[in-house]
Formats: structure tokens, sequence, C-alpha cells
């Protein structure tokens, strides 16, 4: 199967530099003074005028710099608690910089989050001319664009439902569908598509693309990587506040992949480890690898992947069965085999034998991340676990078209006219 | 497009005015009217119940002062006066009492977009002033019924409610944002309130001007409002502000007090305003 991994923008983000920013930052710093005591009080600030309050400084943002052209999709990664969403709130003027220089040139989009302002109260017809006034619009307008709006969203029958009674998703689709009306040059997103149907975020995807297309310079705060790879032009990696990397997306996200992941593969087992087994053999350790031998702990769509488990026994066996269970980040198990399905008997080992088995697979996973839980039973049904370890093993995979499905299937069209 | 076109800019932490007056008072204006509808299309008694409790309170007041302590018998339509003064007072402490916590309570949206700050506190003032229009239907019904005779001194009612609204948006705009870095500043207005309403002519009305002491009492810039109100409004042999004050300059100090309550709280909040953000 070949690779699906392909860069329209690779093109692009070489040239990203060569027209004037749209937003430039340069040397960039934000801290947070976090007080120890929950909060002042005026009492305490007439009685003790000369006491200090304590508090740490926290490094929100640490000496960021980057430029974004203009009719650019700019990607902002990074862990929780990066400093990502402070950089973008730093963008959209809602928090005030510390040191260093920001430059914003062109109508900025005032919301930085969809549904700001929503009113669970109010119907959803209330609610979408309050959300268009919000982020500018006149009232006239408002009342101009209305029906385009409803349209986009799907929502003509749920006109006067009021928004409590809406369900996320619903909420989700009217907000964004308020959000892309906003005559905005420069676009900051935080995070739009944690949520809505797959169906949805197919047309959100095909709505940033126009955007794109017309030449809207967006800057994004995701974790999807997946959308990172698919949309932007390129991305910045933050860690703790600094930038740790810059570049073309399909790099930052292995980058972002490694931070993430990169140490969960090795971790040691905690106490509250799902583990079954009479443990008369043990897994010693799983992992993936490459073809080439090479532990690995991200991998792009379309290359090879073996899982790969290490076993000691404890006592004589005959014909173990090994199991390989691939599970994705909600828990669905995705692709599960064992031995006894396509292998011959296993063979019989002693005591104090150890044992390696790969399982090599053809990698039509969709980019997400995904565990390895291995197992070993006695022969026969397989019921009688000598040992399973759930989520052991943990492997990124990026790169593939968004599809909106869990595995992408090698398939061929035919398409015959009529006569 | 009514949002301007940011040419480059340094720093842009949101300001209390912002850059766009539009946008400004449309944003103030939404979140106003907003907030007056649910107020009032909530439940279905909703005018009845934002009129009842300044009706109660009145109907209280007035069994006591009238019935109980024989109070008010000398004085022209004493009803009347009491009902207006006690509106006027909602109105003022109810826009005031709102923007200690309207800023905590829009946390949301201060977080997540850059607007002019000092919309919130406005739209509040906004909100309690579209409540004082409904009241004042009441009232204007109410003393009507009682004998009080239209006159054009009730034009006179529009720049004293717009100096009561000045006085209460002034002292909104310093406490909204006090309260986000203290927290007790809560109670302490609320002492502060009970203070003002006892130190001030609504159950009572102010006389003629005897000595310094009332002169020191209509520096209250609540007192000399309603005591010209009563005069405008209601009684026109009543004494008004020059009278009560004793005239000269000395009516200037209840003007002067308002202006520079406004001026103080403008100055706080619009310092504060770049960093309201982060410090809720």
């Amino acid at each position: 199967m070949t690779s699906l991994t392909s860069h329209p923008s690779a093109a692009a983000a070489a040239t990203a530099t060569s027209a004037g920013p749209a937003v430039s930052v340069r040397d960039v710093r934000k801290a947070f003074r976090l007080p120890h005591q929950q909060y002042s009080t005026l009492k305490e600030r007439v009685l003790h005028p000369f006491r200090t309050t304590t508090y740490d400084v926290l490094q929100a943002v640490d000496d960021v710099s980057f430029e974004v052209a203009e009719g650019e999709f700019f990607g902002i990664v990074g862990r929780n608690g990066s400093g990502k969403s402070t950089l973008l709130k730093c963008l959209a003027g809602i928090y005030d910089i510390d040191e260093g220089h920001l430059e914003v040139n062109g109508r900025l989009s005032p919301f930085i989050e969809l549904g700001v302002g929503f009113n669970m109260d109010l119907t959803a017809r209330d609610n979408v001319m309050i959300n268009a006034i919000m982020l500018g619009l006149t009232r006239q307008q408002a009342r101009e664009r209305f029906d385009d709006i409803i349209a986009f969203a799907e929502l003509e029958e749920f006109l006067d439902l009021k928004l409590k009674n809406y369900s996320s998703g619903m909420t989700v689709r009217l907000a964004f569908s308020v959000a892309i009306q906003v005559d905005a040059e420069v676009l900051l997103i935080d995070e739009v598509l944690a949520v809505g149907d797959a169906a949805f975020q197919q047309k959100c995807f095909a709505e940033f693309q126009r955007m794109k297309e017309a030449g809207r310079t967006i800057l994004f705060v995701t974790h999807d990587m997946s959308a990172v790879e698919r949309f932007c032009d390129r991305a910045v990696l933050l860690e703790k506040g600094r930038m740790i990397d810059l570049g073309e997306p399909a790099a930052i996200g292995r980058r972002y992949n490694e931070l993430n992941f990169g140490r969960t593969v090795h971790q040691l087992p905690g106490d509250d480890e799902e583990r079954f087994g009479d443990q008369e053999a043990q897994i010693v350790d799983a992992w993936f690898e490459s073809r080439d031998g090479e532990r690995i702990v991200e991998a792009a769509h379309g290359t090879p992947v073996r899982a790969v488990i290490e076993a000691r026994f404890h006592a004589d066996i005959d014909d173990p069965i090994f199991g390989f269970t691939l599970r994705n980040q909600v828990g669905t198990t995705i692709f599960a085999t064992t031995t006894d399905l396509t292998h011959e008997p296993t063979g019989s080992f002693r005591a104090g034998e150890t044992v390696v088995v790969r399982m090599e697979f053809q990698n039509m996973l969709v980019a997400s991340e995904y565990r390895l839980t291995p197992s070993i039973a006695r022969a026969g049904s397989g019921a009688d676990a000598l040992d399973l370890r759930a989520d052991l093993a943990t492997v990124v995979i990026h790169g593939g078209h968004f599809t909106g499905g869990v595995v992408n299937v090698p398939h061929e069209f035919t398409i015959e006219r009529g006569g | 497009m009514s949002a301007t076109t940011e040419s480059t800019r340094h720093r842009h932490a949101p300001s209390a005015f912002g850059d766009d007056f539009r946008r400004f008072w449309n944003l103030t204006v939404t979140l106003a009217t907003t907030d007056f509808k649910l107020r009032y299309f909530g439940s279905v008694l909703g005018y009845f119940w934002s009129l009842a409790r300044p009706l109660m309170f009145f109907g209280v007041l007035y069994v006591v002062f009238t019935q109980v302590l024989r109070f008010g018998g000398d004085i022209e339509h004493y009803p009347v006066y009491l009902l207006t003064s006690i509106i006027l007072w909602t109105f003022f402490v109810d826009t005031t009492n709102a923007c200690v916590q309207c800023l905590i309570m829009r946390e949301g949206l201060l977080r997540k977009m850059r607007f002019p700050r000092l919309v919130i506190p406005l739209s509040v003032a906004l909100t309690a002033l579209f409540n004082l229009g409904t009241n004042l239907i009441a009232v204007l019904v109410f003393a009507l019924a009682s004998g009080v005779e239209l006159r054009w001194t009730w034009i006179e009612m529009v720049p004293i409610i717009a100096a009561l609204a000045v006085f209460a948006i002034g002292i909104g705009m310093l406490l909204s944002v006090l309260f986000v870095r203290f927290r007790d500043i809560q109670p302490i207005w609320e002492v502060l309130s009970q203070i003002l309403f006892y130190g001030s002519p609504i159950l009572y009305v102010s006389a003629q001007y005897e000595d310094f002491e009332h002169a020191a009492v209509m520096a209250n810039p609540i007192a000399a409002l309603l005591t010209q109100m009563r005069r405008a409004f209601i009684d026109p042999y009543a004494p008004g502000l020059i009278s009560a004050t004793g005239g000269g300059l000395r009516v200037l100090v209840p003007l002067i007090i308002i202006a520079a309550v406004f001026a103080l709280g403008l100055w706080v909040f619009s310092r504060e305003a770049p960093r309201i953000a982060e410090n809720l």
C-alpha cells in the first residue's frame, strides 16, 4: 500500500514569508502572577499596607517570535499548558504582553472561541443576532445574513428553540455558522474542531479551505495533528511557553507526537495497570517498530508497522496463543488478531525461556493514537489467560487524508457512464 | 463594516473605550436589551415582579410613616414623593450593585473576546435605566391619580435622571474594577449604600437652607437631585436645589462631586481595563 501523505501546502510554506506579514510576533513574553492567597481583600490591604503579597510567576509565553504571511493558514500547537492559548489571547488583544512586539495587519476577528456570549435561555434566533453583533456586524448586516447563517448550520426547523434545548453539536454548528460571517482578514481560532459530528466537521474543513482560498489569514490553535497537517501551511510548536519548533506541519506533527507520547511508551506500568492471567508466562515488554527493527512511537500512515511482544515463561507451556489488540483513543478495538487464527502451533516453551513475537501489519490506520494490548493464553479457546497487559504500548499515526473513518481500506473506483 | 482596520500596532490590549464608537454602542445596547428581555420575558409576570420590589418597599414605608408614625402629613403629596424617590433610589442602587459583580458575571465574554471593556458596566446601567423607564410609568400614573399637576418643569426630570445615572455609572465603574481585585468590595458597598440611603432625603424631605450642617448634607448628590426632583415634579413651592443649599457656589458642590466621582471611576477603569481579563 502506498503512502497517502501528500502536502499541497509544502510549496506554500516556502513562500510564506515573501508577502508582507499579516501577523508579526517578535520576542513576545507574557507572565502571570499567581498569588498564593485566593484573592486579596481591601480590609487586608488597609490593615497591612506594607505587607507584600507573595506570588509565583508563571512564564506562559517565553520569547516567542514568528511571522505569518497574508493568506497563510498557521497552526499553533502544543500540549496543555504550553502557552498556546495565552499566545492566541495576546494576539487577539485580550491579554496585554509584558515584553516584545506584536503586530497584526488587517481586521482581526474579535472571537477566539465559538459561541462566545451564547445565552442558553434565548432562542437560536436571538442568539444568532446577538452573536453577529458581537462579531462586529451591524443589526442591519446581521438581519441580511441571518438566512445564510441558519442555512449553513442546517437548523431551520429549530430556530425558535431555546439554546438550552439544543444538543452540543447543534450549538457548535450554530456558533460556527455565525463565526464564519465575520468580515475579518485575520482569524484566530481556538480548538474549533473538538466537537461536532463528522459530517459537520467535514463541512467546517471545506469552509476553512474556502477561507484559505479567499486569502484570509488564519491562526489556529489545536491538538489535532491531522487537522494541522491537512490545513496548515506552517505551524509552531510550543512547550512550556517556549517555541521549540517552527516549520512544515508534518514535521511539527511528528515533533508534537514525540513530545506527547514518546514518554508513555516505556512508562513503567503503575499499580492501576489492567492486567489479567496467572502469570505463568509474563509479558515483559511490548512496543512498535519499523520494518528496520527500530522502535518507534509514531509512524506515517501507509508505512508498515510491527507490533512486538516480549515474553518470559515461568513454566513449561505448549503452543501458547499470542494475541494483539489495537485500540484507538476512545477505546474502540480497531483490529485484533491471535496466532491461533493465522499461525501454525507456536511450539513448546520451557520455564525460563523468553520469546519475541512480531506481527507486521499494513498500516491502514487513520491519523490518531493507538494502543496495543498484548496477551498470552494457553492453547485452547484462548480464554485461559497467562498474561494480558492493557494498553502497554502506544503508537501515533500521522498523515493520510482525513476521512472521518477509522481506517483507510485500500480501494479503487470504477466509474462507468451509462449508455 | 464596523470593525476598523487596525494598522500596525505595538500593543493592543483591550482598552476601556476601543476605537470604534459604533461597535461600542451596538454592543452596549445589545447586552442591555438582552438582559432586559431575559428579565421581562423569562417569567410570565416579568414586569410585575420588577415593579413589585420597589412597590412593596414603598407600601411598607408608606404604612409605617404615615399611619404608624404620623409622618409626612405636612408634606404636599408625601406618598408621591416617597414613591418617586424610592424608584430613583432603586435605579441608583440597582446600577451600582449590579456593577460590583458585572465583570465577574461576564467573565466568559471578557476572556474570549476583544471588545471595549467599558461596555460591560455601561450595559448594566442601561438595563437599569430601561427598568427605571418602565417603573416611571407606574410613578406617573400614581402621581396623576394623586392630584399632582402636569407642569412644564417635569422636563427637568430628564437632566435630574441623567445626573443620577452619571453618578451611578461613575461609582459603578469604580466598584466593578475594584471588585476584580478586592472581593470584600461587595459587603463594603452594601454598608455604604445603606448609609447613603438614610443620609438622603428619601423617607423625609430636605428643608430650606438653615445652617452649615444642612449645606453639608446637601453636598450629597442624591440629596441634591431628590430635592430638585421634588420641586420640579411634585410641588413647585417646595425648596429646590438652590434654596436648599443656600444658593451661590454651594449649588455647584453636589454637581462637582458627581463629575469628580465619574472622572475618578473612568480613570481607574481605563487604567485597569487592559488587565481585567487576566485578573479575573
